[in-house]
């Protein structure tokens, strides 16, 4: 696998939001307003790179079998210096993701990354895939966010974007929002997705009959 | 060389019945309550149920057009959501409100899950319970009946008595539709002539209804204003949303059960549930929630009671459990 291939593996093959449904929390939690979305995702992005390079260069002194927990130090060390950064620096922000920052070391993503790549792969790949991931999950929380807050609140970024007389939809901010738009997403990149395979096996357009009629 | 032949299974006899007669026959039956709506609520009411009533065709075609579906809007199922949702709203809905509602009933609701028959929530009352938590000032502001001086009611039937703000509506007023309320609840005479035509046309049982009612009318008695066993049932019966529900809600094929018994089940559920938001819930009416609720239930009743099958030997209990 390229470099390339491995980039472009986090953000579309295998989107851990869109594609293998890692990390629902935070993406259902905290995507009510796009600046949480960004927020969130590059928080996520610093902690999957940083852990990522960490335990592949520890990936041959680190005992098999207490692998787990060594990980989760290592990843909730990068997690605290992030909640304190986040604090110093943008404290609104952190004010908003409130408890979902600690959270991030309970992350599936981080940790999936951290036993599935990194703990077999060279320091360089796995900063790249912790890069491709990171980045596949901020793009997932931020089309995800700004779609809840441009329907649920009629704004974006905060800024107002309808007219007096738009009332917001707001239960698409609510938390049966967040699972509705989370599934017409990942239904649309099913879709998609399933379209580019078609159109590779089957170059005439012979989209699956939906089972036995 | 490939050949196709068509073998259907058994039975080869089939009913007249089909979804677009049934569907009609619903229609004709909503049909009184439509124009009771219309003259107690005006002009109003006639542009939400048409929009309404076209958005939810028009959103069932666009559908089945961009995912390539054999074309459905002709059974009729998507004109009965959309005016099933126009008659279970304030006559004040704005009518992009209205519009969005059926979309969503449609889109979300049933054609997302496949469609007619694979729909596990009434599209309606889906849409309904969406609209409810979207906009929830808009669709608790109610008009007063025609002829009014005031546009705006101060409070339906159900809160009116609740907590004793507003005109509570004589038994008369009832009857024939003049309270506030959504533009298809108010008239109970209406209602009952649309009962009677489905009966009639056996379109759909009493079983499940007449389990709606007992139950519900129980708890209305028991969760009185003034302690247990107080409560004024008829009031409770012939006001707010229930009866609406009663006949056209809780008698839907999809989302209810598929035995008799389990539909009785399920008709008694939706029965204690409704009178418990309506007594002790935070809302003044939940035939919505309550009717949402037992349709998530649906598949649990269906897998505790599997009838045994024709023929077969008597039905094991393990068995039953993988049917």
């Amino acid at each position: 696998m390229t470099l390339y291939r491995t980039l472009r593996n986090g953000i579309i093959d295998e989107n851990p939001t869109l594609r293998l449904v890692l990390g629902t929390c935070p993406t259902l939690a905290v995507t009510t307003a796009a600046i949480n979305g960004v927020g969130m995702g590059l928080a996520t992005t610093f902690v999957l790179i940083c852990s990522n390079i960490l335990i592949s260069l520890l990936r041959r002194v680190i005992p098999d079998k207490v692998r787990i927990p060594a990980y989760v130090v290592i990843i909730a060390s990068f997690v605290t210096i992030v909640q304190l950064l986040l604090e110093a620096y943008v404290p609104v922000l952190h004010q908003s993701l409130g408890l979902f920052i600690p959270l991030i070391v309970v992350n599936c993503i981080i940790l999936g990354r951290a036993e599935a790549f990194a703990s077999k792969n060279t320091v360089l790949y796995s900063a790249v895939d912790g890069l491709g991931m990171g980045l596949g999950f901020t793009l997932a929380l931020i089309a995800m966010s700004s779609l809840r807050e441009i329907v649920g609140a009629g704004t974006i970024f905060g800024v107002a974007i309808f007219g007096q007389n738009w009332h917001p939809m707001l239960m698409v901010a609510l938390p049966p929002g967040g699972f509705l738009t989370y599934g017409l997403l990942i239904g649309l990149m099913n879709k998609l997705q399933l379209v580019k395979v078609n159109l590779k096996t089957h170059p005439a357009p012979a989209l699956e009959e939906g089972g036995a009629k | 060389m490939e050949l196709f032949l068509t073998a259907g299974s058994s039975p080869h006899i089939k009913a007249p019945d089909t979804t677009q007669s049934i569907m009609r026959d619903v229609l004709i039956a909503l049909l009184p309550t439509t124009v009771a709506g219309i003259i107690f609520f005006g002009l109003r009411a006639l542009v939400l149920v048409l929009v309404s009533v076209i958005a939810a065709v028009a959103a069932e075609f666009v559908y089945t057009k961009l995912m390539k579906l054999p074309m459905t809007i002709m059974d009729l199922s998507a004109a009965v959501t959309g005016l099933l949702l126009a008659l279970s709203l304030s006559p004040l809905v704005p009518w992009w409100m209205a519009a969005i509602g059926a979309i969503f009933a449609i889109i979300i609701a049933k054609m997302i899950f496949g469609g007619l028959g694979q729909n596990f929530v009434n599209p309606a009352l889906a849409a309904r319970a969406m609209m409810l938590a979207s906009w929830p000032s808009q669709m608790a502001t109610f008009m007063n009946p025609w002829p009014a001086t005031d546009l705006v009611a101060s409070a339906t039937p159900l809160p009116a008595l609740r907590y004793g703000a507003g005109q509570v509506p004589t038994l008369f007023e009832s009857l024939i539709g003049r309270s506030s309320g959504s533009i298809g609840e108010v008239s109970v005479i209406a209602l009952l002539i649309g009962l009677a035509w489905l009966l009639y046309r056996r379109i759909i049982t009493v079983d499940t209804p007449l389990a709606y009612l007992a139950s519900f009318a129980f708890f209305a008695w028991l969760w009185g204003q003034d302690g247990l066993f107080t409560g004024n049932v008829l009031f409770h019966v012939l006001n707010g949303g229930f009866l609406m529900a009663a006949i056209f809600m809780v008698s839907d094929y999809t989302t209810t059960p598929m035995t008799r018994l389990g539909r009785i089940i399920f008709g008694a559920g939706a029965g204690f549930l409704t009178m418990a938001i309506r007594a002790v819930g935070g809302y003044p009416e939940g035939v919505t929630y309550a009717i949402l609720i037992m349709n998530c239930c649906v598949p649990l009743i269906d897998r505790a009671i599997v009838p045994s099958a024709f023929g077969g030997p008597k039905r094991q209990k393990k068995e039953a459990d993988h049917a």
